[in-house]
């Protein structure tokens, strides 16, 4: 009787150690499920919302500018941040609000990226703690699943003015976003 | 024939059903809990590598121990490069969040611990790459903790958590 439960409880557990591993290796190596919260990713993301992320982007370093993504927070590394990719190494970032005179400007260090929240006015990135390393990235949103109304593929950013990709200045270290 | 037909079928019905086990079980196990790895360079002379090109040591790797992102000051350490998120690097912990560092050789003479951030130096001093060249690292590059040396047989040991005394922090913060 005894040697019946026993059995049992060691079959159940060792189904339950390779469904976990397998749950890992699957989020781990190709994507997951996320529920984002706050409000810096508005409107793209609103609170609360639920989208599929997928890992495989940041194992081949295929990262490009205008990906949202989910990155470790430079500050709490138990926390996560998502985030809009604005910048890749060698990209020159305008650092100044619209209001300065002063347009200032500086690159971004090789093995880093800029990151910006498209709620420009209500959101902690880059402009606050400055380039994170390209090895806090976790993943890249591809897909928003819940609400159902706003279903599918994420809109491009309604800050493409921050981008610099285009004719201004040619990225010096470019090659991360091209494989 | 058809007993052997039947027992190729099974066969290969259990080896299939063994990968899906083991595969996952094994990847799992060396992300989540341990690997081995060797070490190169020579930024960690005289704890690791002393006889430079001739024989490189392989070190076990603890993640297990570092997945809380809990270290201490002294712990060796391999973490993802700042500067190139391809590589994994070796160093030695030397001061958490908070603590107040004299460098050697970076842009500022003393340096204070953002929180989330360590400094990592190697024990080379002058023939390493670590934070006196790119400041204090992000926690979330941390990848596992150097425990022992496996390899050579003959430098089998512990690596111990030692800070050396003239890089203590000038400040430390209390927890």
């Amino acid at each position: 009787m005894l040697r019946g439960i026993l059995g049992k409880t060691i079959r159940l557990l060792g189904y339950t150690l390779q469904y976990g591993c397998i749950a890992h290796c699957a989020f781990e190596y190709v994507g997951g499920v996320v529920m984002c919260s706050g409000p810096s990713m508005e409107p793209t993301i609103q609170n609360s919302d639920i989208v599929f992320a997928e890992n495989l982007s940041r194992h081949f370093y295929a990262i490009q500018r205008g990906d949202i993504i989910i990155a470790k927070s430079p500050s709490d590394p138990k926390s996560n941040i998502c985030k809009r990719v604005i910048g890749l190494e060698g990209d020159k970032i305008f650092t100044h609000s619209p209001s300065d005179y002063l347009k200032s400007h500086s690159y971004v260090p090789r093995g880093h990226v800029w990151l910006e929240g498209d709620n420009l006015q209500n959101s902690t990135d880059s402009r606050f703690y400055g380039p994170v390393p390209y090895g806090l990235i976790r993943g890249r949103i591809c897909l928003k699943i819940w609400p159902l109304n706003d279903f599918g593929f994420l809109r491009d950013s309604p800050n493409s003015h921050r981008f610099s990709g285009g004719g201004l200045c040619l990225p010096i270290l470019h090659f991360l976003g091209k494989l | 024939m058809m007993l052997a037909q039947g027992f190729g079928r099974r066969y290969m019905k259990a080896f299939l059903k063994g990968f899906f086990v083991a595969v996952p079980v094994t990847v799992t196990f060396l992300d989540q809990v341990a690997c081995v790895a060797r070490v190169e360079g020579a930024s960690m002379q005289p704890s690791l590598n002393p006889g430079g090109s001739h024989s490189s040591d392989v070190v076990l790797l603890n993640h297990w121990k570092v997945r809380n992102y809990e270290v201490q000051r002294g712990d060796i350490v391999s973490l993802v490069s700042p500067k190139n998120p391809e590589q994994k690097i070796i160093k030695r912990v030397i001061a958490l969040e908070g603590d107040i560092i004299k460098t050697i050789g970076h842009k500022n003479r003393y340096v204070k611990v953002p929180r989330g951030h360590m400094w990592v130096e190697g024990d080379h001093h002058g023939h390493s790459f670590d934070s006196n060249a790119f400041g204090p690292v992000a926690l979330g590059l941390l990848h596992a903790h150097a425990t022992h040396i496996l390899w050579p047989p003959e430098r089998w040991q512990r690596l111990e958590s030692v800070l050396p005394p003239e890089r203590v922090p000038v400040q430390t913060e209390e927890k």
